[in-house]
């Protein structure tokens, strides 16, 4: 039981730290650019949200089988395919969690609007240097949220996982993959014991993310 | 000299403006709601961009092959509305304008605190202070990146009159302390008598003529203060004995 835990655990927070890293250039582009056509790109981020999982699941099982023409590009560095692997596992974790990270911290870039900007401007700070030092810290919230959505939304998620991962033992078989094999195989004492941690987990995580939050807001008014 | 010729839209106006005028003192920039006064300035910031060409005390910031960006030009600015940065403390509000400031002379951190009178505030967030004094550290931190010129935007319209009072007093001691060359947009005519030394008027995306210095009120010094003063200034020359010197300055009394 250790080690399906430490393997949803390490799929969350690997998909964490790669999608805190993908989206936030995804969402500054989204919440700055102009243009009309990003709205296109916005909604094929947003996609995953709307599909079923196991719509998702299938495409990019698909991509990772062997011989499909994303695989073929991966070929000489000697990777045949990712489908049942935990690679893949991440890979669609990533896709199927896209927007939970994207739509936080967007939100979060536009309700700064551009003043914070202009006055860093005004200070001689690069657009870099505001970035980092005005646009992130005031956008704190936002990837909050986005990190605690996504943790929690990787733990929970099962479609995708069951069709990219195959629920191999020891490898890409996850938590809730776990119990619906328990309930199945009438386990009910191993179905009790996971479900039962994951409510408990549940609300730790979201009764942490409202703390901070609410801690955050009192430094910021500085009570 | 700071020129600029600027001529361009903001939606359905349009800013078509030429001046030349001195690199020093403080010269009010006024007209009514909606004349342009705020674009002018984000142009000459480089906040917001038309065609044309800006030039300060010798150095290009605009032309027709460059545009220089906001953070290079070494403009200080102050917004209509106070705009500390939230998530820092005053101290560090200040801080990061002065880790960024550019070379040269300039006001050091104690004195540019002391002049705003914002030593008791340095510890605290933005969000307990008032307008008047959040408007103090704005202007205390535009100095401490050592601008080369100081734009501001009606800086005490957005405060209520106890706001306005806080502040005007500071904003007189800067104009006779700095030699900072400072645009001060306003559409009141107060403000500008108390801080202004020549006035640029535009209306409606336009500049009705140069500037005209304030200059001959002030060779006067006397001409500035109210009856009040000029009489407690006569009991302190004869409490004095008489012995003043010509340098005496009429407002420390």
């Amino acid at each position: 039981m250790g080690q399906v835990v430490w393997i949803t655990i390490a799929l969350a927070t690997l998909t964490t730290v790669i999608l805190l890293v993908l989206a936030t250039p995804l969402a500054w582009w989204l919440a700055r650019s102009r243009s009309w056509w990003k709205e296109i790109v916005a909604a094929v981020t947003a996609l995953p949200i709307v599909l079923p999982p196991t719509v998702l699941g299938f495409y990019v099982l698909i991509a990772l089988a062997p011989s499909s023409p994303l695989m073929d590009l991966f070929q000489p560095f000697g990777i045949r395919t990712l489908a049942f692997t935990f690679t893949g596992l991440v890979i669609g974790s990533v896709l199927y969690s896209l927007p939970f990270a994207v739509q936080p911290i967007r939100g979060a870039f536009e309700a700064l609007g551009d003043r914070p900007l202009e006055v860093a401007a005004s200070l001689r700070a690069s657009p870099l240097d505001a970035f980092f030092s005005v646009a992130l810290p005031l956008a704190a919230r936002g990837f909050l949220t986005a990190a605690v959505l996504v943790f929690a939304h990787t733990i929970g998620e099962f479609g995708v996982v069951l069709m990219i991962g195959g629920a191999i033992p020891g490898k890409t078989e996850v938590v809730s993959i776990r119990i619906y094999q328990d309930v199945e195989a009438l386990d009910f004492a191993d179905a009790h014991r996971l479900a039962a941690g994951l409510v408990a987990f549940a609300f730790v995580v979201l009764f942490g993310l409202f703390m901070l939050r609410r801690r955050a807001d009192e430094r910021r008014d500085g009570r | 000299m700071i020129r600029f010729r600027l001529d361009g839209r903001f939606g359905g106006f349009r800013l078509d403006v030429q001046a030349e005028v001195p690199a020093h003192g403080v010269t009010a920039l006024i007209g009514p709601s909606g004349s342009g006064k705020t674009s002018l300035l984000r142009c000459l910031a480089g906040l917001a961009r038309v065609d044309g060409e800006v030039e300060v005390a010798g150095a290009v910031w605009q032309d027709a092959e460059r545009f220089m960006a906001t953070h290079r030009r070494g403009v200080g600015y102050v917004f209509q509305e106070p705009s500390l940065l939230p998530h820092l403390s005053v101290r560090r509000n200040l801080e990061f304008a002065r880790r960024r400031a550019g070379e040269g002379p300039g006001p050091a951190f104690d004195e540019t605190v002391e002049m705003l009178g914002v030593q008791a505030l340095l510890g605290r967030s933005p969000g307990t202070l008032s307008g008047g004094e959040r408007q103090r550290a704005a202007i205390a931190r535009a100095l401490l990146s050592r601008p080369t010129l100081l734009l501001m935007d009606e800086p005490l319209s957005s405060l209520d009159a106890a706001g306005k009072a806080d502040v005007l007093p500071y904003l007189e001691t800067l104009h006779r302390s700095l030699r900072l060359p400072v645009i001060y947009v306003s559409h009141d005519a107060m403000e500008v008598a108390r801080l202004a030394d020549r006035v640029l008027r535009i209306e409606r995306g336009r500049l009705r003529g140069p500037a005209t210095e304030l200059a001959a009120a002030r060779a006067d010094p006397l001409a500035l203060l109210d009856e009040a003063q000029v009489r407690a200034l006569a009991r302190a020359a004869l409490a004095a004995g008489l012995a003043v010197e010509s340098e005496h300055d009429p407002r420390s009394t």
